[in-house]
């Protein structure tokens, strides 16, 4: 299925969940935060959050910064 | 030394670090912690999935800090709210450093997204640590809003040019009822004291550190700058004048009348 992930068009198995997603790119849940469709996800909610067509997913974590 | 407080937090070090720009995860590590910092700054950004080792929390130990999450890459207020929510919903921290830089050339923060953020962001219970130009007007309304610090800026962020807003921070020094921390253009140890010697309670640096060829050694100078602009503030130094004023006695000179 077809989703926006991290602002690039993204293929995606069908029925993945946020914990197979970050699975597959070696993320560790405990060091990202989750932006589903405008809101934020709650990492309790990783593994029961199924992606559907066209959902707009941010992936983001702490970096360096000033 | 007498310590800091924010917010009801003590800090014996008047130094805060950012964590950008550093060769590597270890050199900010060892900077960061030769500085004697209590307080680190850290962005927020989309996972680069080439990189997924970028996090920073691998590199620091977060306990021995203060984290204070930035809003940088915020154009307007609008997008410094939805990565300051993001922040806490990554961390659980409250404190922010909030800064909404519309423009990439000089990085200029945009004071009435800034003071329309914290509104909305110091309802939400963020502890809000704003970014501003040198502008005693707008600092009088975000404390006034609740921020708990005001942090004008010296110059352009990474430019080392130092402080080139001298008498708008010292009319701010001289007004604000909250701390006031010089953020962004410090380039040199120098400079740091200089921002502390005007009164300021605190300064940010990040580019001065980071750049540096020897970081550790650059972080251990500023350390000292802070103490010694601050001890220096305590001292009460005597004012300058035009004329001289003889150091050595001038009566009982052999060979005067």
């Amino acid at each position: 299925m077809h989703v926006k992930l991290n602002g690039d068009q993204a293929e995606l198995p069908d029925n993945s969940t946020i914990t197979a997603v970050l699975l597959e790119r070696n993320l560790k849940p405990e060091a990202i935060v989750i932006e589903l469709n405008g809101d934020v996800l709650d990492r309790s909610k990783f593994g029961d959050t199924f992606l559907k067509e066209d959902d707009t997913i941010e992936i983001v974590h702490f970096v360096g910064g000033g | 030394m007498d310590p800091l407080k924010i917010a009801g937090k003590t800090f014996r070090s008047r130094l805060f670090v950012g964590t950008g720009k550093f060769a590597s995860g270890e050199a900010m590590r060892q900077a960061v912690d030769a500085s004697g910092t209590e307080m680190v700054t850290v962005a927020l950004r989309r996972v680069d999935f080439q990189r997924p080792d970028s996090n920073i929390l691998s590199f620091l130990d977060f306990s021995k800090y203060q984290f204070l999450p930035n809003t940088s890459g915020a154009r307007d207020a609008e997008e410094a709210v939805r990565i300051a929510r993001l922040c806490r919903a990554a961390s659980g921290e409250t404190w922010l450093k909030l800064e909404v830089t519309p423009e990439p050339r000089y990085l200029l923060p945009d004071g009435k997204e800034t003071l329309k953020a914290a509104e909305i962001l110091i309802k939400e219970g963020f502890t809000v640590l704003p970014y501003i130009q040198a502008d005693p007007i707008l600092a009088k309304q975000l404390e006034e809003v609740g921020t708990v610090t005001v942090m004008p800026l010296g110059s352009p962020i990474g430019s080392n040019m130092g402080i080139r807003t001298r008498e708008s921070i010292e009319i701010i020094i001289e007004q604000a009822t909250v701390p006031v921390v010089v953020d962004a253009g410090i380039g040199a140890p120098s400079q740091a004291a200089e921002a502390m010697e005007m009164g300021a309670d605190a300064v940010l640096v990040n580019t001065a550190i980071a750049v540096a060829g020897d970081p550790v050694q650059a972080a251990t100078a500023f350390k000292l700058a802070v103490e010694a602009g601050h001890r220096a503030r305590l001292a009460n130094l005597g004012s300058p004048t035009k004329q001289a004023h003889a150091s050595s006695p001038v009566d009982n000179i052999l060979g005067h009348a």
